[in-house]
């Protein structure tokens, strides 16, 4: 076995048994992505000559690869977009400040939509990645690099951030495993807004037991992030191995209609019976506002996102189109410095902003976000695990979504009202296309129960062991 | 003419508050520090950073409302007011929309009548919010080009906005006088208009005396201390007046008054007028304030202007102008207070602060704190008056020496052999050389001109050097003439 192909909870064995084997990890890895990434593009910036961990913990020796938004000390940090071009942050986001206490390194930062505005990872300023199951296809987004990544053994683990699906769906297109924990569960300092009020980070991981290993280290209240929550941390490593009898697994009635592709809903289907098998009983359950979820979604996100987003201005950092005066330096900047999908998204964001109209749509969008998030409420007093398909489909080919942004957004139907109500939701693999393209398993829980999820998951994972298969590339 | 329209104003004023680090993140407020140097990642909008409130700002925002007698929001939320601009780094200011801080008080402001008494008029406070400033542009002096100093930005500040109940430039400068006088009581500002801790735009419009409806409102901004205020808003009332006079129309637009011109001149028009796209601020999550919060806060109000002039006169006995004069800068009241604690006259102790001891400063151009002489000194000179040591003619030599040398007054006037001669003896033989001198005067005084005594007691005055005491001359003199 290559050292690339260790889980994180296998590379910390070897390390805390044998520290001299963590210039051969990285060396491994480093090789691996030499080689591999010019085909995969997982990566926008990656150093082969890192000079390792600095703390020591949990991590020891561990790299570690983030997705491109999240701030990192002394490393460009771009969100994939030309407008911040040449930014190196002169300060790490928490999660990072975690990572490196807690004894693991930044290995590298991953490819992403612009600013995650997207869900095939093909609106990057830097050209799309690919999924490693089929070069041909996309790995998802807006985390595909950091999902791609793991998925090709291409890193160890990686953090990614979820506003709407962008851990969950690409976990699900790469066939690893992603979560979106509860809001306020991982402090945001540091990751470049794009809906404040959705934004997670989490981990993208080849297991379900790495996910909690990182969670461990992320988790808890940050007094920089006024948003975190002060709760409790547990030890999330010991919801791994054990049993899901009398586990209550909600089936929303809306999941299973018109859309969902036949080989995603058998998937689905067969995971349901697994967890039954697994002596977990099913309750139907009922979300009756998620039809308006996409919509919704697309008034708050962009709404927040257009006023995140005003900060790139070519005044302080990034890149600048110089003119002859200031409103003509704002145009040619902000024009020349975002892609379509970005702009498209601003000029949304401003318009339901815009005096007349705010009513009429930030605010009824609002109103029905609550009414969303009583669902899950509702729901979950029935259920202890909401259980769905990550993504309608299995992975879309390069290309094929990329003038249908309508179709594009849909793709997030089964993630967005998770981010709408605040609740955690982890996707696993849970089988293969006909295409031979992973499907993705969605489970979600009330808020800040994680270790109901990684209990849940864990078990899915240890009866299928879809982990164990793996793309050739 | 102009005095058929009765004009309309409301004042906006920014206030900075006085806390040791910023609204949103731990740098310094200092003011003149190095361009740049008290900004981190937050106040300098870096992507991905974050603002956490600094709980002074609420609580010095909350007390600066408790004082405007405003109800207090028990929910404190923070929007986003978006716009671009090089000095705003996130393109948004965090401040406060639709729920400020505080909200519906009043101030009330002294108007003094053709008697001379003072006439209370409550100006409605319609609300006060809490806000972060904007950093500063320098256009010259550095290099070439447009710089950003980002020091100022996300210093805190509460923006103080008045109802539209002020009806002339004198009672603007009235409200902005006792405003400021309030927040030097709370010690909340430090409420320097040079330095741009405390700014002021007004809004004026003018509408005919009987009509109920306001004019059209016209936003006047770059005044830089409280006369300009004054004087933008009388040129603007004018400027309006002659206008609708032409049988013009009012636009609605923001001028910039010109300090060296005296004129307002258009910034922009109501078209070009910005839409803010308000919106919650979802990095700040919203929080409740406990009634008991706000208890604790009011129960730690000082004592404010206006208590405090009504105290003045029921305890020293001083009248409602002396006592409003007194109070309306905080460091004269203290002023008064302690010369008045070392059992003097305190009326006399206030007209001799009033009228010759600031007189005397002005002209020095020293402040009332860096003055040599003391509280306790000025009252070792009134108390000399008061015991008839020493005449107020003689009293007003001897304070410009206690200003220069900084000795007392006791001290001065026994170097100078100043004491008031109050030997009757002495006093009856020149009494007796003056009336002998001057018969002419003598004969107008017995013929019932009671008022030419004046001239002799001057006269006995001039004898003794001003040492004498007036009150006993004048009974010298009278007795000695009737008799």
């Amino acid at each position: 076995m290559e050292l690339f192909e260790l889980t994180l909870k296998q590379a910390k064995e070897l390390i805390s048994k044998n520290p001299s084997k963590e210039s051969e990890l990285r060396n491994s890895l480093a090789d691996r992505v030499k080689t591999l990434d010019p085909k995969v593009k997982a990566y926008v910036n990656f150093a082969s000559s890192q000079k390792g961990s600095e703390g020591k913990g949990a991590l020891s020796g561990i790299p570690i690869s983030l997705k491109d938004n999240i701030v990192t000390d002394g490393w460009e940090t771009t969100c994939a977009s030309k407008i911040l071009k040449g930014f190196v942050p002169p300060y790490d986001a928490t999660v990072v400040r975690k990572l490196k206490q807690s004894g693991a390194y930044i290995f590298g930062k991953c490819n992403m939509d612009e600013f995650a505005f997207g869900s095939s990872c093909e609106t990057s300023c830097y050209g799309p990645s690919h999924n490693p199951w089929n070069l041909d296809y996309v790995p998802g987004g807006s985390s595909g690099g950091s999902a791609a990544a793991v998925a090709g053994n291409l890193a160890i683990a990686a953090l990614g951030s979820d506003t709407g699906g962008s851990i969950r769906q690409p976990a699900s297109f790469c066939g690893v495993v992603g979560l979106k924990p509860t809001y306020g569960r991982v402090s945001r300092y540091g990751l470049i807004a794009f809906g404040s009020s959705l934004d997670q980070i989490g981990p993208i991981t080849k297991t379900v037991e790495d996910s909690a290993i990182l969670m461990n280290v992320l988790a808890g209240h940050d007094e920089r992030d006024s948003t975190s929550a002060d709760v409790p941390v547990p030890d999330y490593t010991s919801f791994i191995g054990k049993d899901v009898k009398g586990l209550k697994i909600g089936l929303p009635k809306e999941y299973f209609v018109k859309g969902l592709d036949p080989e995603v809903e058998k998937a689905v289907r067969q995971s349901v019976q697994v967890f039954q098998d697994l002596g977990a009983t099913v309750v139907e359950v009922s979300l009756p506002h998620m039809k308006y979820a996409v919509a919704v979604y697309y008034i708050v996100a962009v709404a927040e996102a257009s006023s995140n987003l005003g900060r790139f201005d070519g005044v302080e950092y990034g890149f600048r189109a110089e003119s002859s005066n200031l409103k003509d330096m704002y145009f040619e900047t902000r024009d020349q410095g975002f892609g379509a999908e970005a702009k498209r998204r601003i000029l949304l964001g401003t318009f339901v902003l815009s005096a007349g109209y705010y009513d009429a749509y930030y605010l009824k969008g609002l109103k029905v976000r609550t009414l969303i998030k009583q669902d899950f409420d509702e729901a979950l007093k029935k259920a202890d695990i909401i259980l769905g398909p990550t993504a309608p489909t299995p992975p879309f080919k390069i290309g094929e979504k990329m003038n249908d942004p309508l179709s594009m957004y849909l793709s997030d139907i089964y993630t967005i009202s998770a981010n709408l109500a605040g609740v955690p939701a982890i996707s696993i693999p849970c089988g293969f296309s006909s295409k031979n393209l992973p499907i993705g398993l969605q489970l979600t829980a009330k808020p800040f129960e994680e270790g109901t999820l990684f209990r849940a998951a864990s078990a899915y994972e240890t009866a299928t062991k879809w982990y164990e298969k793996k793309p050739k590339l | 003419m102009s005095n058929v329209y009765e004009p309309v104003i409301g004042l906006e004023v920014h206030v900075q508050l006085k806390t040791q680090s910023k609204i949103f993140c731990g740098c310094s407020t200092e003011f003149g520090a190095e361009p740049n140097s008290n900004t981190c990642p937050v106040c300098l909008g870096l992507p991905g950073s974050l603002p956490v409130l600094n709980q002074k700002v609420l609580e010095l925002g909350m007390k600066v409302g408790l004082a405007l007698e405003c109800t207090i929001s028990n929910l404190i939320k923070f929007d986003r007011k978006n716009y671009f601009y090089p000095d705003l780094p996130k393109a948004y200011q965090i401040s406060q929309f639709d729920m400020p801080v505080s909200f519906k008080g009043h101030l009330a402001i002294e108007l003094k009548a053709d008697d001379g008494s003072l006439n209370e008029k409550k100006i409605g406070i319609t609300r006060a919010h809490l806000e972060e400033d904007a950093g500063k542009l320098l256009h010259e002096g550095v290099r070439d080009g447009s710089w950003v100093d980002y020091n100022r930005g996300g210093v805190p500040l509460l923006e103080i906005v008045s109802e539209p109940d002020l009806r002339s430039a004198d009672e603007a400068f009235q409200y902005l006088t006792n405003l400021k006088s309030i927040l030097q009581y709370l010690d909340v500002s430090d409420c320097n208009m040079e330095e741009g801790s405390l700014r002021c735009d007004a809004n004026v419009s003018i509408r005919k005396k009987d009509d109920a409806k306001f004019g059209t409102k016209v936003e006047i901004k770059n005044m830089n201390s409280f006369r300009a205020v004054q004087k933008a808003i009388t040129y603007e009332i004018k400027r309006q007046s002659e206008a609708l006079n032409a049988g013009e129309k009012i636009a609605q637009e923001t001028r910039l008054w010109n300090e060296s011109k005296g004129q307002t001149f258009t910034m922009r028009s109501k078209e070009q007028a910005h839409d803010y796209r308000y919106f919650p601020e979802p990095d700040l999550v919203p929080f409740t304030v406990s009634k008991e919060q706000i208890q604790k806060i009011k129960n730690s109000l000082p004592e404010l202007p206006k208590a405090r002039m009504e105290r003045f006169k029921k305890q020293f006995g001083l009248s409602g102008y002396d006592a409003y004069v007194l109070v309306s800068e905080k460091p004269l009241g203290d002023y008064f207070e302690v010369c008045a604690s070392e059992k003097v006259n305190a009326k006399l102790a206030s007209n001799w602060i009033q009228s010759e001891l600031l007189g005397e400063l002005n002209t020095r151009k020293v402040s009332l704190q860096d003055s040599k002489v003391k509280p306790k000194d000025l009252a070792g000179l009134v108390r000399l008056i008061e015991n008839n040591t020493i005449s107020g003619k003689i009293a007003k030599d001897v304070l410009p020496e206690m200003l220069e040398t900084g000795k007392s007054a006791e001290e001065i006037v026994k170097d100078k052999g100043l004491v008031q001669v109050t030997d009757t003896k002495l006093l009856e033989e020149v009494a007796e050389r003056v009336i002998k001198a001057n018969p002419k005067t003598v004969e107008e005084v017995r013929s019932g001109k009671g008022q030419a005594i004046g001239f002799l007691v001057g006269q006995v005055m001039k004898e003794t050097q001003g040492k004498a005491n007036p009150k006993l001359i004048n009974e010298i003199l009278s007795k000695k003439l009737s008799s």
